[in-house]
């Protein structure tokens, strides 16, 4: 069997890159390990419900009313020919920034947590501004250029220890791969994506957000292999002529976009990878399901809560198992149209170890993830007040749980610090898309799909 | 091959491309850029669309001949009539 292209992972870059491959010409193979499509934003069903992986919200949002320069997610639209009404994406109402002793409440309308700063830090809203005119202004963020310190730089906007430190928390998990800090570029990108453009989600979760990708890649010619697994290239010198797959002959291939990781690529290739460190950024989540479908109504209205009850923001693996004092929590329920049914979902996100999840035997793995679903949900309770006696259903994953079902090493959902932002791994004709070549998050495995393969179809 | 078949050619793409942009007054004189919102992975677009549909070649460093409809018209149609494809085409 010949390709032009085989992309390894049919998650969200793996499917962008796909499109416009396919779309223009090339005979494209997307090998995917799962029975399903997404990557680390697939679904699931489970007790009877319907579960996203890890959806909390899509960045960059663009309402029906916008007017202006031409945002992310349009430009998107335009490269995979799939217009942005048919995402069918409905707006946050309201999210907040929650810490023990300040609270920010956000809209997509910049306005409100603009005089929320104003009104919690009045002598900060002139540096506010200069820096959301410092995004605005910001020359092509996804050019290559050396690290600068956000923590440093920010300091220049913001004088407030808290307020800084507040605004750092959502950016941090939506998402920085690099502990304690984020390169300045990122930061401009996400705190647009976050705040100026806003939170949204697709009125019925991935699954139908992802029937149009994959719709879209078939009828452009691509095909779509799934239940395989990649098991190694074979090279010539730097080059990848074969891909192996487990129970199937190996594909001829001109190129390789791999999704795996640049790490996990590199293992493909057996090449060593000595500069280019494991992700230590890895999750636990609970999603619990409530009886009743409007649960608590007028108490916890957030779409989004990013919080953190620590001393200091820390954006790093913790010691313990779980830092269940900072993390994400979501309720679907609160976007505007949502059309979660029955039951109220709720869903926290924290940091979690990124090796000891995977020394525990069945028994200890099995209690202590019991445990920290307990622990999360007392955390949650003090935010949003008791639910568990209405819990009809949980779920949950770990470290462990990502990495079977994502091959990324520690389960480190972010991938790697070191970001190959030229999808570049030393190879002739394999080049990484997804999480460890651009930004996390939906619009940025998509965008970092179509990136790469616009390399490819130029070149 | 005429003008306007070969120009209802260059719409239609571009039309593909950006479906949001109205291009009922497109000033043939003017330059794409100015009066819609195409950028460089547009142009990209419109050139392997040409290629992807009618086999038209575009080299990198003719990309400025596309800026205006009327460019596109007076450097492509000699590689239209070169392989012989007529206007109704719409692929």
């Amino acid at each position: 069997m010949d390709a032009d292209v085989v992309i390894v992972g049919a998650g969200l870059s793996g499917l962008a890159a796909g499109i416009r491959l396919a779309h223009f010409g090339r005979r494209v193979l997307l090998i995917e390990k799962h029975s399903l499509w997404g990557g680390l934003n697939s679904f699931y069903k489970k007790g009877g419900n319907l579960f996203d992986v890890g959806l909390h919200a899509l960045t960059n949002y663009v309402g029906p009313d916008y007017r202006g320069p031409r945002r992310p997610l349009q430009r998107l639209s335009r490269q995979l020919r799939i217009p942005i009404e048919s995402l069918d994406l409905v707006p946050q109402t309201q999210s907040s920034i929650y810490f023990a002793d300040a609270r920010i409440t956000f809209e997509n309308d910049l306005e409100r947590m603009r005089s929320e700063v104003a009104a919690g830090w009045p002598s900060e809203i002139d540096g506010f501004d200069r820096l959301v005119a410092a995004c605005a202004t910001f020359p092509d963020p996804t050019r290559d250029r050396p690290f600068v310190s956000t923590r440093q730089r920010l300091q220049e906007f913001i004088r407030d220890p808290l307020l800084r430190e507040m605004i750092l928390c959502p950016v941090f998990y939506y998402g920085s791969a690099c502990e304690e800090d984020l390169d300045w570029g990122d930061f401009v990108v996400l705190f647009s994506s976050i705040f100026i453009e806003g939170l949204s989600r697709p009125r019925s979760g991935m699954r139908p957000f992802l029937r149009l990708l994959v719709d879209r890649f078939l009828e452009a010619g691509g095909e779509l292999i799934r239940n395989c697994e990649v098991e190694g290239f074979d090279l010539e010198g730097d080059r990848a002529t074969h891909v192996r797959l487990r129970g199937r002959p190996p594909v001829r291939a001109e190129w390789v976009l791999s999704s795996a990781g640049a790490r996990e690529t590199l293992r493909l290739a057996n090449r060593p990878a000595p500069d280019i460190r494991a992700g230590q950024l890895a999750f636990m989540e609970t999603v619990w399901v409530l009886e009743e479908p409007t649960w608590s109504p007028g108490r916890y209205a957030d779409c989004v809560t990013f919080f953190n009850f620590n001393e200091h923001m820390q954006w790093r693996a913790p010691r313990v198992d779980v830092d269940f004092a900072s993390g994400v929590l979501c309720c679907p329920n609160h976007y505007a149209g949502s059309t979660e049914p029955r039951r109220t979902f709720l869903r926290a996100t924290h940091l979690a170890h990124p090796e000891r999840w995977f020394e525990f035997d069945p028994a200890e793995y099995s209690a202590r993830k019991d445990r920290a679903i307990e622990d999360s949900a007392r955390r949650v309770e003090t935010m949003v007040g008791p639910f568990r006696d209405q819990v009809v259903f949980i779920d949950a994953f770990t470290p462990r749980t990502v990495l079977h079902y994502t091959g990324h090493e520690h389960g480190a959902i972010y991938g790697t610090p070191d970001k190959q932002r030229s999808g570049d791994i030393g190879l002739e004709n394999v080049f990484l898309i997804g999480t460890d070549q651009g930004l996390v998050g939906i619009v940025g495995a998509m965008s970092s799909g179509v990136a790469m393969a616009n390399a490819r179809l130029a070149g | 091959m005429t003008e306007d078949g070969l120009k209802k050619i260059i719409l239609d793409i571009i039309h593909d491309i950006a479906p949001d942009e109205d291009l009922s007054d497109v000033d043939p004189a003017v330059r794409l850029r100015d009066q819609l919102d195409l950028d460089s992975m547009d142009f990209l677009d419109i050139v392997m669309e040409l290629r992807k549909r009618y086999k038209v070649e575009v080299p990198e460093e003719d990309y400025m001949e596309l800026s205006t409809l009327n460019g596109c018209v007076s450097y492509l149609m000699p590689k239209f009539q070169e392989k012989g494809i007529e206007a109704s085409a719409s692929a």
